[in-house]
């Protein structure tokens, strides 16, 4: 998870600036990006905030249709209204995920009723994340193995889509 | 499930048996899960909250032939019996504590806990005795395959389980292991252990979980990263880095021993003098003198005594546990004297038994 710029705190905001022409990241944690907001730029190179103020409110009102949840309200208790909200926000969550989770992938276990087409698709993002370990460890039979059986499913696939 | 008569034992969990259990207490790992259609616990008014229970204990219910989980419906209970359950580890402080419908189902062996309206849908959690993720990991496997036969979860292609809190999402999983490090806290070493799991990403905790004080040496380690890796890789990690502070552990203790075995031995044996003659005494210094005494019984230094008597004590001193064995409500100072009178009796019958 990426620090605050200015504390040694978890970063939970993400302010993308353009500035003399470049786009500029900055990460802060929720009081530092208060004051950011208030004091204008952190850096105190200039102070154009306004443009991202806005932006940030606009995200922050921005409320799930089926529970009513803004984001605002999920910033403030750290807790999503609904299942939705992930869609919702969908651009809001990614860097939050990114930064405390290993990518934003799900590559773990999928419900049985997702439907055969699907198991394989999610079987495929595993057993490539399960190549990549084992290429890491150095176990280059296990790596083989894992291999064959990615190809296998992507054959089928194949198969699959042109039948 | 009648919760007075559980009073009187302990769940399978503590019968400190297992691979390494004189140093890792129990594993446990639990799943997160929810309804797609309904709101998260936090953002669901009551009628929501009974909808999502009737909903989901029916189903549980359901399962009886494959699964026989006793459902206990914890918003019809009062605080004691909630704050027992939490002392069992068979229910969350925050399941105990919030408001509205809400219940967990329970296995006969007390290692199964399925819990409903928790800060997700659905909680469910295996725990057993000992280093054994594996066989934990297969158990809650099978039972969230059973659930899904019958109710079909909040799934994301990309982001997996949806959970109410973004740092749950994926796998919904919490693999943790319960460790007992007092050689490691009388060394001062423990420290470099938390530096060394931080950079892992793994988290450690106290004896009873989120945001409490380690008591007794006791710490609990698990991840913290769900999404992006899949859950036998979690288990991996965990599993690989145990071992090796288990050596630090026994390590610690063996140097303890060589550089000063009386001191040691002294500390253990008038910590086991307390317990065993106290006429009114904390939970803080019972865990503590308790842990004290644990490790005494592996350095074999204090052979009169087993650890599953240990365990059990550690469980049946706590408030909850002290008030539904008396069978009623207990003052602090009671339940003082109280656990200092269970202590006395559980650990001088076990001398008598042997002379
Ligand atoms: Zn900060
Ligand atoms: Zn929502």
């Amino acid at each position: 998870m990426k620090k605050c710029r200015r504390c040694s705190k978890p970063a939970t905001l993400h302010i993308t600036e353009i500035r003399k022409g470049e786009v500029q990241q900055l990460h802060l944690c929720e009081v530092c990006a208060q004051k950011y907001l208030a004091q204008g730029n952190p850096d105190s190179e200039d102070s154009s905030p306004d443009m991202n103020v806005e932006e940030l409110e606009a995200s922050d009102e921005l409320a799930c249709p089926h529970c009513g949840i803004t984001f605002r309200q999920f910033r403030s208790q750290g807790r999503l209204g609904c299942p939705h909200d992930y869609e919702v926000f969908e651009t809001e969550l990614n860097q939050l995920l990114e930064n405390i989770h290993d990518g934003a992938q799900h590559c773990g276990k999928v419900p049985l009723q997702t439907g055969e087409a699907n198991q394989d698709h999610f079987r495929l993002i595993k057993l490539r994340s399960e190549l990549q370990v084992a290429v890491k460890d150095e176990a280059y039979e296990k790596a083989a193995a894992l291999r064959d059986e990615i190809q296998q499913i992507e054959s089928r696939i194949r198969t699959q889509t042109t039948a | 499930m009648d919760l007075d008569s559980l009073a009187q034992h302990c769940g399978e969990w503590l019968r400190g048996t297992g691979p390494d259990s004189d140093i890792v207490m129990s594993s446990r790992i639990r799943l997160a899960r929810n309804l797609s259609e309904f709101p998260f616990p936090n953002r669901a008014d009551d009628a929501a909250k009974l909808e999502i229970e009737t909903l989901l204990s029916e189903r549980m219910m359901a399962l009886s032939q494959r699964q026989k989980l006793n459902y206990i419906r914890v918003s019809d209970l009062n605080a004691l019996d909630r704050q027992f359950l939490v002392e069992r580890q068979l229910i969350s402080r925050e399941l105990s504590e919030s408001a509205g419908p809400r219940g967990v189902g329970i296995s006969d062996a007390e290692d199964i806990s399925v819990m409903i309206n928790e800060e997700d849908h659905v909680r469910m959690q295996v725990i057993h005795s000992g280093f054994a993720l594996d066989d934990c990991w297969a158990e809650i496997n099978r039972v969230d395959d059973l659930l899904e036969q019958e109710i079909s979860f909040a799934f994301d292609e990309r982001l997996g389980y949806l959970t109410a809190c973004p740092t749950n999402v994926g796998t919904g999983i919490r693999v943790s292991v319960m460790l007992h490090l007092p050689g490691l806290v009388l060394t001062k070493d423990i420290q470099k252990v938390f530096q060394a799991l931080q950079k892992l990403r793994l988290a450690v905790r106290g004896l009873y979980g989120e945001g409490s004080q380690a008591m007794g040496d006791f710490y609990q380690i698990s991840n913290q990263v769900t999404l992006g890796r899949s859950e036998e890789d979690l288990i991996k990690t965990i599993k690989e880095v145990i071992p090796s502070i288990l050596k630090y552990e026994r390590r610690a203790r063996e140097s303890l021993l060589r550089e000063s075995r009386e001191g040691l031995h002294d500390q253990i044996a008038r910590a086991f003098g307390i317990l065993s003659s106290a006429q009114t005494i904390t939970t803080e210094e019972t865990l503590h003198l308790l842990s004290s005494v644990r490790m005494g019984i592996n350095l074999g230094l204090l052979d009169e005594l087993q650890i599953p008597a240990i365990n059990e004590l550690l469980i049946l001193t706590q408030p909850a546990h002290l008030q539904k064995v008396r069978k009623k409500p207990l003052e602090s100072a009671d339940r003082n004297i109280a656990r200092a009178s269970l202590l006395r009796q559980r650990l001088t019958a076990r001398e008598h038994e042997k002379n």
